[in-house]
Protein backbone atom coordinates (compact mmCIF):
# COMPACT_ATOMS: atom_id res chain seq x y z
CA UNK A 1 0.00 0.00 0.00
CA UNK A 2 1.05 3.66 -0.68
CA UNK A 3 2.16 5.94 1.81
CA UNK A 4 -1.22 8.28 2.15
CA UNK A 5 -1.36 11.43 3.93
CA UNK A 6 -4.57 12.85 5.13
CA UNK A 7 -4.43 16.92 4.56
CA UNK A 8 -6.63 18.60 6.55
CA UNK A 9 -7.41 22.32 7.61
CA UNK A 10 -9.01 24.15 10.26
CA UNK A 11 -12.15 27.10 10.12
CA UNK A 12 -10.66 30.38 11.11
CA UNK A 13 -12.13 29.45 14.52
CA UNK A 14 -9.81 26.85 15.23
CA UNK A 15 -12.32 23.59 14.19
CA UNK A 16 -12.01 20.76 12.06
CA UNK A 17 -14.61 20.99 9.39
CA UNK A 18 -17.27 17.97 9.09
CA UNK A 19 -15.37 18.09 5.24
CA UNK A 20 -12.41 16.86 7.34
CA UNK A 21 -14.39 14.05 9.06
CA UNK A 22 -15.41 12.88 5.61
CA UNK A 23 -12.01 13.03 4.56
CA UNK A 24 -10.75 11.36 7.28
CA UNK A 25 -13.61 8.50 6.86
CA UNK A 26 -12.47 8.11 3.26
CA UNK A 27 -8.75 7.29 4.36
CA UNK A 28 -10.03 4.63 7.33
CA UNK A 29 -11.78 2.83 4.66
CA UNK A 30 -7.85 2.65 2.68
CA UNK A 31 -5.66 1.02 5.75
CA UNK A 32 -2.96 3.37 7.35
CA UNK A 33 -2.31 6.91 6.82
CA UNK A 34 -0.30 10.21 8.17
CA UNK A 35 -2.44 12.71 9.23
CA UNK A 36 -1.70 16.60 8.99
CA UNK A 37 -3.33 20.02 9.72
CA UNK A 38 -3.34 23.41 9.24
CA UNK A 39 -4.98 26.49 9.77
CA UNK A 40 -5.73 28.28 13.34
CA UNK A 41 -5.01 25.44 16.17
CA UNK A 42 -4.15 23.16 13.95
CA UNK A 43 -2.14 21.11 16.49
CA UNK A 44 -5.21 20.88 18.83
CA UNK A 45 -7.66 19.69 16.27
CA UNK A 46 -4.86 16.94 14.63
CA UNK A 47 -4.51 15.68 17.89
CA UNK A 48 -8.58 15.47 18.43
CA UNK A 49 -8.67 13.37 15.49
CA UNK A 50 -5.17 11.27 15.28
CA UNK A 51 -6.04 8.07 16.74
CA UNK A 52 -4.37 4.91 14.39
CA UNK A 53 -2.63 7.51 12.44
CA UNK A 54 0.93 6.65 11.57
CA UNK A 55 2.39 10.53 12.08
CA UNK A 56 0.53 13.68 13.29
CA UNK A 57 1.71 17.60 12.36
CA UNK A 58 0.44 20.54 11.79
CA UNK A 59 1.23 24.18 10.94
CA UNK A 60 -0.69 26.99 12.66
CA UNK A 61 0.24 30.43 13.27
CA UNK A 62 -0.79 33.41 11.40
CA UNK A 63 0.17 33.11 8.60
CA UNK A 64 -2.24 30.08 8.06
CA UNK A 65 -5.12 31.21 10.26
CA UNK A 66 -6.62 32.70 7.17
CA UNK A 67 -7.49 30.99 3.64
CA UNK A 68 -4.77 32.57 1.22
CA UNK A 69 -2.85 30.80 -1.73
CA UNK A 70 0.53 32.25 -1.10
CA UNK A 71 0.65 30.52 2.71
CA UNK A 72 -1.39 27.50 2.37
CA UNK A 73 0.28 26.36 -0.42
CA UNK A 74 3.99 26.65 1.49
CA UNK A 75 2.37 25.10 4.35
CA UNK A 76 0.88 22.32 2.87
CA UNK A 77 3.89 21.30 0.78
CA UNK A 78 5.84 21.63 3.97
CA UNK A 79 3.62 18.87 5.36
CA UNK A 80 2.84 16.85 2.20
CA UNK A 81 6.70 16.65 1.79
CA UNK A 82 7.65 15.70 5.58
CA UNK A 83 4.97 13.06 5.53
CA UNK A 84 6.95 11.08 2.80
CA UNK A 85 3.21 10.41 1.23
CA UNK A 86 2.67 9.90 -2.55
CA UNK A 87 -1.61 10.03 -2.23
CA UNK A 88 -2.87 13.09 -0.07
CA UNK A 89 -6.32 12.76 0.51
CA UNK A 90 -7.85 16.50 1.60
CA UNK A 91 -11.10 17.60 1.24
CA UNK A 92 -12.12 19.64 -1.50
CA UNK A 93 -13.19 22.93 0.19
CA UNK A 94 -12.79 26.31 -1.29
CA UNK A 95 -9.67 26.69 0.77
CA UNK A 96 -7.60 23.13 -0.65
CA UNK A 97 -9.08 23.46 -4.05
CA UNK A 98 -7.43 27.25 -4.38
CA UNK A 99 -4.48 25.89 -3.12
CA UNK A 100 -3.44 22.11 -3.18
CA UNK A 101 -3.48 22.40 -7.44
CA UNK A 102 -0.80 24.53 -6.82
CA UNK A 103 1.28 22.32 -5.04
CA UNK A 104 0.55 20.11 -6.86
CA UNK A 105 2.16 21.17 -10.00
CA UNK A 106 5.29 22.81 -7.42
CA UNK A 107 5.98 18.98 -6.59
CA UNK A 108 5.56 17.62 -10.30
CA UNK A 109 2.48 15.50 -8.85
CA UNK A 110 -1.24 15.96 -10.29
CA UNK A 111 -4.26 16.52 -8.56
CA UNK A 112 -8.24 15.31 -8.79
CA UNK A 113 -11.06 17.01 -7.29
CA UNK A 114 -14.60 16.67 -7.10
CA UNK A 115 -13.71 12.84 -5.92
CA UNK A 116 -16.99 11.29 -4.58
CA UNK A 117 -15.20 7.45 -3.95
CA UNK A 118 -11.74 6.04 -3.55
CA UNK A 119 -11.75 1.99 -4.16
CA UNK A 120 -9.32 0.07 -2.11
CA UNK A 121 -7.15 0.28 -4.97
CA UNK A 122 -6.99 3.50 -5.17
CA UNK A 123 -8.97 4.13 -7.98
CA UNK A 124 -11.18 7.33 -7.88
CA UNK A 125 -15.02 8.14 -8.88
CA UNK A 126 -15.53 12.08 -10.17
CA UNK A 127 -17.71 13.29 -12.73
CA UNK A 128 -17.40 15.32 -16.04
CA UNK A 129 -19.12 17.51 -17.83
CA UNK A 130 -20.75 19.21 -14.84
CA UNK A 131 -21.98 16.02 -13.21
CA UNK A 132 -23.21 14.68 -16.46
CA UNK A 133 -21.28 11.53 -16.39
CA UNK A 134 -19.00 9.41 -13.89
CA UNK A 135 -15.46 8.15 -14.56
CA UNK A 136 -13.57 5.95 -12.47
CA UNK A 137 -10.12 6.33 -13.01
CA UNK A 138 -6.22 6.07 -11.68
CA UNK A 139 -3.03 7.82 -12.03
CA UNK A 140 0.66 7.10 -12.02
CA UNK A 141 1.85 10.88 -11.15
CA UNK A 142 3.01 11.19 -7.74
CA UNK A 143 2.48 13.08 -5.52
CA UNK A 144 -1.16 12.84 -6.01
CA UNK A 145 -4.05 15.03 -4.22
CA UNK A 146 -7.32 13.12 -4.03
CA UNK A 147 -9.85 16.21 -2.70
CA UNK A 148 -12.54 14.04 -1.44
CA UNK A 149 -16.12 16.49 -1.97
CA UNK A 150 -18.11 17.46 0.48
CA UNK A 151 -20.92 15.38 1.59
CA UNK A 152 -19.70 12.07 -0.13
CA UNK A 153 -19.10 9.99 2.72
CA UNK A 154 -20.55 10.14 6.40
CA UNK A 155 -17.96 11.70 8.43
CA UNK A 156 -15.92 9.59 11.38
CA UNK A 157 -16.17 9.55 15.26
CA UNK A 158 -13.17 12.54 15.95
CA UNK A 159 -10.85 9.92 18.32
CA UNK A 160 -8.01 11.83 19.95
CA UNK A 161 -4.49 10.24 19.77
CA UNK A 162 -1.11 11.54 19.99
CA UNK A 163 -0.28 15.30 19.74
CA UNK A 164 1.37 16.95 16.69
CA UNK A 165 4.72 17.83 15.81
CA UNK A 166 4.44 21.61 14.87
CA UNK A 167 6.26 22.72 11.74
CA UNK A 168 7.47 26.00 11.01
CA UNK A 169 6.04 27.91 7.85
CA UNK A 170 7.43 31.36 6.42
CA UNK A 171 6.51 33.08 3.53
CA UNK A 172 6.17 36.36 1.95
CA UNK A 173 3.17 37.69 0.60
CA UNK A 174 1.56 40.33 -1.07
CA UNK A 175 -2.00 39.39 -0.51
CA UNK A 176 -3.70 40.52 2.84
CA UNK A 177 -6.98 38.93 3.73
CA UNK A 178 -9.74 41.71 4.60
CA UNK A 179 -12.45 39.57 6.00
CA UNK A 180 -15.42 38.69 4.76
CA UNK A 181 -18.74 40.14 3.09
CA UNK A 182 -22.15 37.88 3.84
CA UNK A 183 -26.18 39.02 4.37
CA UNK A 184 -27.04 39.19 7.73
CA UNK A 185 -28.23 36.06 9.46
CA UNK A 186 -32.04 37.17 8.50
CA UNK A 187 -31.23 37.71 5.25
CA UNK A 188 -29.19 34.39 4.52
CA UNK A 189 -30.52 32.72 1.92
CA UNK A 190 -28.47 29.82 1.48
CA UNK A 191 -27.71 27.20 3.17
CA UNK A 192 -25.45 24.39 2.77
CA UNK A 193 -26.73 22.18 6.07
CA UNK A 194 -30.46 23.18 5.17
CA UNK A 195 -32.99 19.71 4.46
CA UNK A 196 -34.29 21.61 1.66
CA UNK A 197 -33.34 23.21 -1.28
CA UNK A 198 -36.31 25.50 -2.67
CA UNK A 199 -35.19 26.87 -6.35
CA UNK A 200 -36.76 29.73 -8.15
CA UNK A 201 -37.44 29.77 -12.22
CA UNK A 202 -38.27 32.90 -14.32
CA UNK A 203 -41.81 31.73 -14.16
CA UNK A 204 -41.89 34.00 -11.29
CA UNK A 205 -41.12 37.00 -13.19
CA UNK A 206 -43.01 36.16 -16.25
CA UNK A 207 -46.76 37.93 -17.05
CA UNK A 208 -49.68 35.84 -15.07
CA UNK A 209 -53.18 34.98 -15.17
CA UNK A 210 -54.09 38.53 -15.36
CA UNK A 211 -51.49 39.69 -17.93
CA UNK A 212 -49.77 41.36 -15.42
CA UNK A 213 -46.50 40.67 -13.37
CA UNK A 214 -46.31 40.54 -10.29
CA UNK A 215 -43.00 40.08 -9.01
CA UNK A 216 -43.25 41.80 -5.49
CA UNK A 217 -45.45 38.93 -4.36
CA UNK A 218 -43.09 36.47 -5.85
CA UNK A 219 -40.32 38.07 -3.89
CA UNK A 220 -42.70 38.13 -0.89
CA UNK A 221 -44.12 34.56 -1.44
CA UNK A 222 -40.20 33.06 -2.09
CA UNK A 223 -38.34 34.88 0.67
CA UNK A 224 -41.09 34.02 3.49
CA UNK A 225 -40.97 30.94 2.74
CA UNK A 226 -37.17 30.75 2.54
CA UNK A 227 -36.82 32.64 5.93
CA UNK A 228 -39.74 30.83 7.64
CA UNK A 229 -38.56 27.30 7.12
CA UNK A 230 -34.91 27.60 6.97
CA UNK A 231 -34.49 26.25 3.45
CA UNK A 232 -31.45 26.95 1.31
CA UNK A 233 -32.43 29.43 -2.05
CA UNK A 234 -31.65 28.90 -5.44
CA UNK A 235 -32.18 30.01 -8.89
CA UNK A 236 -32.24 28.99 -12.70
CA UNK A 237 -29.58 30.64 -14.67
CA UNK A 238 -32.55 32.90 -16.53
CA UNK A 239 -33.77 33.95 -13.79
CA UNK A 240 -30.06 35.40 -12.44
CA UNK A 241 -28.90 36.66 -16.01
CA UNK A 242 -32.50 38.80 -15.68
CA UNK A 243 -31.05 40.74 -12.57
CA UNK A 244 -28.00 41.06 -13.75
CA UNK A 245 -29.14 42.77 -16.77
CA UNK A 246 -30.22 45.37 -14.80
CA UNK A 247 -34.09 44.70 -14.77
CA UNK A 248 -36.14 44.77 -11.45
CA UNK A 249 -36.90 41.44 -10.69
CA UNK A 250 -35.92 39.20 -7.69
CA UNK A 251 -33.20 41.42 -6.59
CA UNK A 252 -32.16 38.99 -3.52
CA UNK A 253 -30.79 36.84 -6.04
CA UNK A 254 -27.48 36.27 -7.68
CA UNK A 255 -25.27 34.04 -9.41
CA UNK A 256 -24.06 32.89 -5.81
CA UNK A 257 -27.43 30.93 -5.89
CA UNK A 258 -27.68 29.43 -9.47
CA UNK A 259 -28.09 25.77 -9.74
CA UNK A 260 -27.18 24.55 -12.73
CA UNK A 261 -24.12 23.84 -15.73
CA UNK A 262 -22.58 26.95 -14.60
CA UNK A 263 -23.79 27.34 -11.34
CA UNK A 264 -23.40 25.57 -7.72
CA UNK A 265 -24.01 21.66 -7.38
CA UNK A 266 -25.27 21.56 -3.71
CA UNK A 267 -26.09 18.59 -1.54
CA UNK A 268 -30.06 18.74 0.24
CA UNK A 269 -31.83 15.85 1.07
CA UNK A 270 -34.84 17.38 -0.57
CA UNK A 271 -35.34 19.92 -3.47
CA UNK A 272 -38.19 22.01 -4.77
CA UNK A 273 -38.59 23.10 -8.23
CA UNK A 274 -40.99 26.18 -8.85
CA UNK A 275 -41.67 27.85 -12.27
CA UNK A 276 -38.05 26.28 -13.76
CA UNK A 277 -38.66 23.76 -16.89
CA UNK A 278 -36.16 21.12 -15.73
CA UNK A 279 -33.27 21.42 -18.95
CA UNK A 280 -30.51 19.57 -18.55
CA UNK A 281 -28.12 22.50 -18.31
CA UNK A 282 -30.05 23.39 -15.17
CA UNK A 283 -31.22 20.01 -13.50
CA UNK A 284 -27.28 18.67 -14.13
CA UNK A 285 -27.05 20.93 -10.46
CA UNK A 286 -29.44 18.68 -8.95
CA UNK A 287 -27.23 15.78 -9.36
CA UNK A 288 -26.85 15.45 -5.81
CA UNK A 289 -30.28 16.40 -4.29
CA UNK A 290 -32.06 12.92 -3.70
CA UNK A 291 -35.88 13.81 -3.44
CA UNK A 292 -37.00 16.03 -5.68
CA UNK A 293 -40.61 17.86 -6.46
CA UNK A 294 -41.51 20.43 -9.11
CA UNK A 295 -44.00 22.99 -9.93
CA UNK A 296 -44.64 24.38 -13.07
CA UNK A 297 -47.42 24.86 -15.27
CA UNK A 298 -46.41 22.73 -18.15
CA UNK A 299 -46.93 18.99 -17.80
CA UNK A 300 -44.13 18.13 -20.67
CA UNK A 301 -41.67 20.30 -19.00
CA UNK A 302 -38.47 18.76 -18.68
CA UNK A 303 -38.84 17.78 -15.00
CA UNK A 304 -41.37 15.29 -16.21
CA UNK A 305 -38.47 13.54 -18.69
CA UNK A 306 -37.86 11.23 -15.51
CA UNK A 307 -35.78 13.75 -13.10
CA UNK A 308 -38.26 14.77 -10.61
CA UNK A 309 -40.05 12.18 -8.51
CA UNK A 310 -42.97 14.55 -8.46
CA UNK A 311 -44.31 16.99 -10.76
CA UNK A 312 -47.22 19.45 -10.19
CA UNK A 313 -48.94 20.60 -12.76
CA UNK A 314 -49.95 24.17 -11.08
CA UNK A 315 -49.85 27.92 -10.50
CA UNK A 316 -46.84 28.11 -7.99
CA UNK A 317 -48.36 31.30 -6.75
CA UNK A 318 -50.89 29.46 -5.62
CA UNK A 319 -49.66 26.79 -4.72
CA UNK A 320 -47.00 28.76 -2.51
CA UNK A 321 -49.85 31.35 -1.16
CA UNK A 322 -51.37 28.07 0.48
CA UNK A 323 -47.89 26.52 1.56
CA UNK A 324 -47.93 29.73 3.49
CA UNK A 325 -50.33 28.80 5.24
CA UNK A 326 -49.68 25.50 6.30
CA UNK A 327 -45.85 25.96 7.09
CA UNK B 1 -0.06 50.88 -14.74
CA UNK B 2 -1.88 49.46 -18.24
CA UNK B 3 -2.54 45.36 -17.43
CA UNK B 4 -1.51 42.88 -19.62
CA UNK B 5 -4.68 40.22 -18.98
CA UNK B 6 -3.94 36.80 -20.18
CA UNK B 7 -7.56 35.03 -20.25
CA UNK B 8 -7.13 30.87 -20.19
CA UNK B 9 -10.64 29.46 -21.87
CA UNK B 10 -11.24 26.47 -23.81
CA UNK B 11 -14.54 25.47 -25.72
CA UNK B 12 -17.14 23.37 -24.85
CA UNK B 13 -20.41 21.69 -26.09
CA UNK B 14 -23.28 23.39 -26.14
CA UNK B 15 -24.88 23.14 -22.88
CA UNK B 16 -28.39 21.89 -24.57
CA UNK B 17 -26.69 18.65 -26.42
CA UNK B 18 -27.15 15.66 -25.35
CA UNK B 19 -23.66 13.78 -24.68
CA UNK B 20 -22.81 10.13 -24.52
CA UNK B 21 -19.46 9.19 -23.90
CA UNK B 22 -17.96 6.27 -25.97
CA UNK B 23 -14.48 4.86 -26.13
CA UNK B 24 -12.02 6.25 -28.50
CA UNK B 25 -8.03 4.80 -29.40
CA UNK B 26 -6.61 7.38 -27.22
CA UNK B 27 -9.37 7.16 -24.50
CA UNK B 28 -12.87 8.59 -23.33
CA UNK B 29 -14.26 10.93 -25.66
CA UNK B 30 -17.93 12.02 -26.65
CA UNK B 31 -20.00 10.51 -29.02
CA UNK B 32 -19.45 12.53 -32.11
CA UNK B 33 -17.69 15.16 -30.39
CA UNK B 34 -16.38 16.94 -33.51
CA UNK B 35 -20.17 17.24 -34.70
CA UNK B 36 -21.23 18.84 -31.40
CA UNK B 37 -21.78 22.40 -31.68
CA UNK B 38 -18.97 24.20 -29.42
CA UNK B 39 -19.27 27.50 -26.93
CA UNK B 40 -16.50 29.55 -25.39
CA UNK B 41 -16.21 27.78 -21.99
CA UNK B 42 -18.84 29.61 -19.76
CA UNK B 43 -16.66 30.29 -16.76
CA UNK B 44 -13.75 31.59 -19.19
CA UNK B 45 -16.44 33.34 -21.10
CA UNK B 46 -17.16 35.55 -17.40
CA UNK B 47 -13.20 36.01 -17.14
CA UNK B 48 -13.49 37.51 -20.65
CA UNK B 49 -16.01 39.23 -20.14
CA UNK B 50 -14.27 40.40 -16.71
CA UNK B 51 -10.87 41.24 -18.71
CA UNK B 52 -12.70 43.46 -21.33
CA UNK B 53 -14.70 45.60 -18.38
CA UNK B 54 -11.14 46.10 -16.33
CA UNK B 55 -9.44 46.92 -19.73
CA UNK B 56 -11.50 49.69 -21.01
CA UNK B 57 -11.37 50.81 -17.28
CA UNK B 58 -7.25 50.93 -17.15
CA UNK B 59 -6.73 52.26 -21.03
CA UNK B 60 -3.58 50.61 -22.33
CA UNK B 61 -4.70 47.50 -21.06
CA UNK B 62 -3.73 44.35 -23.54
CA UNK B 63 -6.29 41.02 -23.42
CA UNK B 64 -4.78 38.14 -25.09
CA UNK B 65 -6.64 34.95 -25.33
CA UNK B 66 -5.19 31.63 -24.67
CA UNK B 67 -6.82 28.57 -26.10
CA UNK B 68 -6.38 24.65 -26.69
CA UNK B 69 -9.09 23.51 -29.03
CA UNK B 70 -9.31 21.11 -32.26
CA UNK B 71 -8.48 24.77 -34.44
CA UNK B 72 -11.31 24.06 -36.66
CA UNK B 73 -13.51 24.60 -34.02
CA UNK B 74 -12.14 27.35 -32.52
CA UNK B 75 -12.06 29.14 -35.44
CA UNK B 76 -15.49 29.07 -35.53
CA UNK B 77 -16.59 29.97 -31.68
CA UNK B 78 -14.31 32.72 -32.45
CA UNK B 79 -16.64 33.85 -34.65
CA UNK B 80 -18.72 34.98 -32.08
CA UNK B 81 -17.00 35.78 -29.56
CA UNK B 82 -14.54 37.86 -31.25
CA UNK B 83 -17.43 40.38 -31.60
CA UNK B 84 -17.72 40.97 -27.95
CA UNK B 85 -14.91 43.12 -27.29
CA UNK B 86 -11.31 43.22 -28.96
CA UNK B 87 -8.42 40.52 -27.81
CA UNK B 88 -5.74 38.85 -29.56
CA UNK B 89 -5.89 35.04 -29.85
CA UNK B 90 -3.28 32.76 -28.99
CA UNK B 91 -4.52 29.50 -30.03
CA UNK B 92 -2.87 26.19 -29.36
CA UNK B 93 -3.81 23.08 -31.94
CA UNK B 94 -4.98 20.21 -29.56
CA UNK B 95 -7.95 18.45 -28.67
CA UNK B 96 -10.42 20.46 -26.38
CA UNK B 97 -12.83 17.57 -24.68
CA UNK B 98 -12.55 17.08 -20.66
CA UNK B 99 -11.10 14.16 -20.45
CA UNK B 100 -7.66 15.66 -21.09
CA UNK B 101 -5.32 15.50 -18.47
CA UNK B 102 -5.56 19.09 -16.58
CA UNK B 103 -1.90 18.56 -15.56
CA UNK B 104 -1.01 18.39 -19.11
CA UNK B 105 -3.09 21.25 -19.96
CA UNK B 106 -1.28 23.63 -17.58
CA UNK B 107 2.05 22.72 -18.62
CA UNK B 108 1.04 23.60 -22.58
CA UNK B 109 -1.16 26.99 -21.60
CA UNK B 110 1.83 27.92 -19.42
CA UNK B 111 4.56 26.97 -22.38
CA UNK B 112 2.61 29.34 -24.83
CA UNK B 113 2.07 31.92 -22.30
CA UNK B 114 5.58 32.33 -21.20
CA UNK B 115 6.23 32.33 -25.51
CA UNK B 116 4.34 35.35 -25.75
CA UNK B 117 6.85 38.17 -26.85
CA UNK B 118 7.28 41.28 -24.91
CA UNK B 119 5.12 40.07 -22.43
CA UNK B 120 5.70 42.30 -19.01
CA UNK B 121 4.61 39.34 -16.12
CA UNK B 122 5.13 42.47 -13.45
CA UNK B 123 1.96 43.92 -14.71
CA UNK B 124 0.27 40.43 -15.95
CA UNK B 125 -3.04 39.48 -14.47
CA UNK B 126 -3.57 35.76 -15.61
CA UNK B 127 -7.34 35.15 -16.27
CA UNK B 128 -8.91 32.25 -16.19
CA UNK B 129 -12.44 30.10 -15.28
CA UNK B 130 -12.92 29.03 -11.87
CA UNK B 131 -13.75 25.48 -13.65
CA UNK B 132 -14.58 24.10 -16.80
CA UNK B 133 -17.47 22.56 -18.47
CA UNK B 134 -15.85 19.63 -19.39
CA UNK B 135 -13.53 18.46 -16.68
CA UNK B 136 -14.57 20.70 -14.62
CA UNK B 137 -11.71 20.45 -12.31
CA UNK B 138 -10.99 23.72 -11.36
CA UNK B 139 -7.18 23.08 -10.77
CA UNK B 140 -5.79 24.36 -14.23
CA UNK B 141 -5.46 28.01 -13.42
CA UNK B 142 -3.20 27.17 -10.30
CA UNK B 143 -1.21 25.13 -11.98
CA UNK B 144 -0.54 27.49 -15.34
CA UNK B 145 0.07 29.98 -12.26
CA UNK B 146 2.79 28.00 -10.97
CA UNK B 147 4.00 27.07 -13.47
CA UNK B 148 4.60 30.66 -14.37
CA UNK B 149 5.66 31.50 -10.70
CA UNK B 150 2.63 33.32 -9.82
CA UNK B 151 1.91 32.60 -6.22
CA UNK B 152 -1.20 35.59 -5.55
CA UNK B 153 -3.68 33.28 -6.63
CA UNK B 154 -7.70 33.76 -6.08
CA UNK B 155 -10.48 30.59 -6.96
CA UNK B 156 -13.66 31.69 -7.80
CA UNK B 157 -13.70 35.21 -7.97
CA UNK B 158 -16.83 37.57 -8.18
CA UNK B 159 -14.89 40.73 -7.99
CA UNK B 160 -12.28 43.02 -9.02
CA UNK B 161 -11.12 46.61 -7.73
CA UNK B 162 -8.28 48.46 -8.44
CA UNK B 163 -8.34 51.56 -5.46
CA UNK B 164 -6.33 54.25 -5.67
CA UNK B 165 -2.86 52.89 -4.64
CA UNK B 166 -3.37 50.17 -7.62
CA UNK B 167 -4.08 47.24 -5.27
CA UNK B 168 -6.10 44.51 -6.29
CA UNK B 169 -9.20 44.09 -4.26
CA UNK B 170 -10.65 40.68 -4.60
CA UNK B 171 -13.79 38.87 -3.56
CA UNK B 172 -13.48 35.71 -3.55
CA UNK B 173 -16.36 32.89 -2.79
CA UNK B 174 -16.33 30.59 0.13
CA UNK B 175 -18.88 27.95 1.68
CA UNK B 176 -21.87 29.13 2.67
CA UNK B 177 -23.03 32.11 0.27
CA UNK B 178 -20.41 34.69 1.78
CA UNK B 179 -17.09 36.06 0.26
CA UNK B 180 -13.45 36.38 1.37
CA UNK B 181 -12.09 40.21 0.63
CA UNK B 182 -8.55 40.63 -0.29
CA UNK B 183 -6.19 42.97 -1.17
CA UNK B 184 -3.37 42.07 -2.94
CA UNK B 185 -0.61 44.73 -3.44
CA UNK B 186 0.22 44.97 -6.99
CA UNK B 187 0.65 42.15 -9.76
CA UNK B 188 1.36 39.85 -10.95
CA UNK B 189 -1.60 37.46 -10.28
CA UNK B 190 -3.92 34.61 -11.10
CA UNK B 191 -7.68 35.31 -10.86
CA UNK B 192 -9.73 31.96 -11.94
CA UNK B 193 -13.27 33.23 -11.88
CA UNK B 194 -16.28 32.53 -10.93
CA UNK B 195 -19.40 34.15 -12.58
CA UNK B 196 -18.77 38.01 -12.15
CA UNK B 197 -21.82 40.31 -11.86
CA UNK B 198 -21.48 41.73 -15.96
CA UNK B 199 -24.06 40.76 -18.69
CA UNK B 200 -22.80 38.99 -21.72
CA UNK B 201 -21.21 41.80 -23.59
CA UNK B 202 -23.30 42.51 -26.92
CA UNK B 203 -22.16 42.48 -30.39
CA UNK B 204 -20.34 44.61 -32.81
CA UNK B 205 -19.27 43.36 -36.00
CA UNK B 206 -16.78 46.03 -36.50
CA UNK B 207 -14.70 44.51 -33.59
CA UNK B 208 -15.41 40.78 -35.00
CA UNK B 209 -13.96 42.03 -37.93
CA UNK B 210 -10.72 43.93 -36.58
CA UNK B 211 -10.47 40.64 -34.60
CA UNK B 212 -10.80 38.39 -37.10
CA UNK B 213 -7.88 39.64 -39.38
CA UNK B 214 -5.22 38.92 -36.66
CA UNK B 215 -7.25 35.69 -35.68
CA UNK B 216 -6.94 33.58 -39.03
CA UNK B 217 -3.13 33.73 -39.34
CA UNK B 218 -2.73 32.82 -35.63
CA UNK B 219 -5.34 30.01 -36.07
CA UNK B 220 -3.41 29.16 -39.41
CA UNK B 221 0.17 29.17 -37.77
CA UNK B 222 -1.33 27.43 -34.48
CA UNK B 223 1.26 25.09 -32.84
CA UNK B 224 -0.13 21.22 -32.19
CA UNK B 225 -0.32 20.87 -28.42
CA UNK B 226 1.51 17.88 -27.68
CA UNK B 227 -0.49 16.79 -24.28
CA UNK B 228 0.32 13.44 -22.52
CA UNK B 229 -1.59 12.20 -19.96
CA UNK B 230 -0.78 9.92 -16.37
CA UNK B 231 -4.45 9.22 -15.91
CA UNK B 232 -6.15 6.15 -17.19
CA UNK B 233 -9.76 5.51 -17.17
CA UNK B 234 -11.53 2.19 -16.29
CA UNK B 235 -15.08 3.39 -17.41
CA UNK B 236 -16.85 6.63 -18.00
CA UNK B 237 -21.03 6.28 -18.16
CA UNK B 238 -23.96 8.34 -17.75
CA UNK B 239 -25.35 8.26 -14.92
CA UNK B 240 -27.99 5.50 -14.55
CA UNK B 241 -30.88 6.61 -12.53
CA UNK B 242 -34.21 7.90 -14.06
CA UNK B 243 -37.36 8.57 -12.04
CA UNK B 244 -40.46 7.47 -12.58
CA UNK B 245 -42.48 11.21 -12.61
CA UNK B 246 -45.43 11.19 -11.03
CA UNK B 247 -47.64 14.12 -12.63
CA UNK B 248 -50.02 15.54 -10.41
CA UNK B 249 -52.78 17.70 -12.49
CA UNK B 250 -55.97 19.01 -12.34
CA UNK B 251 -55.85 19.04 -8.08
CA UNK B 252 -56.59 21.86 -5.96
CA UNK B 253 -53.41 24.04 -5.04
CA UNK B 254 -54.97 23.86 -1.44
CA UNK B 255 -54.35 19.90 -1.95
CA UNK B 256 -51.09 20.38 -3.42
CA UNK B 257 -50.19 22.90 -0.65
CA UNK B 258 -50.66 19.97 2.04
CA UNK B 259 -48.74 17.29 0.10
CA UNK B 260 -45.85 19.50 0.09
CA UNK B 261 -46.38 20.57 3.57
CA UNK B 262 -46.65 16.63 3.96
CA UNK B 263 -43.70 16.35 2.61
CA UNK B 264 -41.32 18.93 4.18
CA UNK B 265 -42.10 17.79 7.07
CA UNK B 266 -41.14 14.36 7.02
Amino acid sequence: MEPILVLLHTTDEGALPKAALETLAVAQTLGTYHLAVLGANAAAAAQSVSAGALSVRAIEGDAVAVSRYATDAVAAQALATASGATVILAPCTLRFQRALPGVAARLNGACDTHVVAVDPDLSIHRWYYRQRMEATQSRTARPWFVLIEPGAADPCAAQPGAAAEVLPCAVETRTEVIGYQSPNADQQTIRPDAQLLFVAGAGWTKKQKDGQTHTDEAGSLILNFVQHNKTSLGSSKSLVDLSGEGQAVLPFLTHLHQVGQTGSTPRHRKGLSTCCHGEEPHVVGWRFINERRAINLDAACGWARGKADVLYVADAFEVMRELAKLL
Amino acid sequence: MPYQIIVCGGLAPDPLQTLEPVTTPAGPGLKNELMLPAVFDPWAGHALYEAANLAKNVPGSVIKVVSIAPKAKLQQVMMTVAQKLPFELVPLDGPGGGFTDSASVATALADAIAAIPGLDKSQMLLFGGWESATRGAGVVMQMVGEKLGITEQFLAVDELKVDESGALIIKERVEGGRHQVSKCAAPPAVLAWATGNLPEPSNHPQTGMANMRAMMPALQKAKAAALTSTLSYASVALPAVTRQTKIVKDVPAAQIAQELADWIKQ
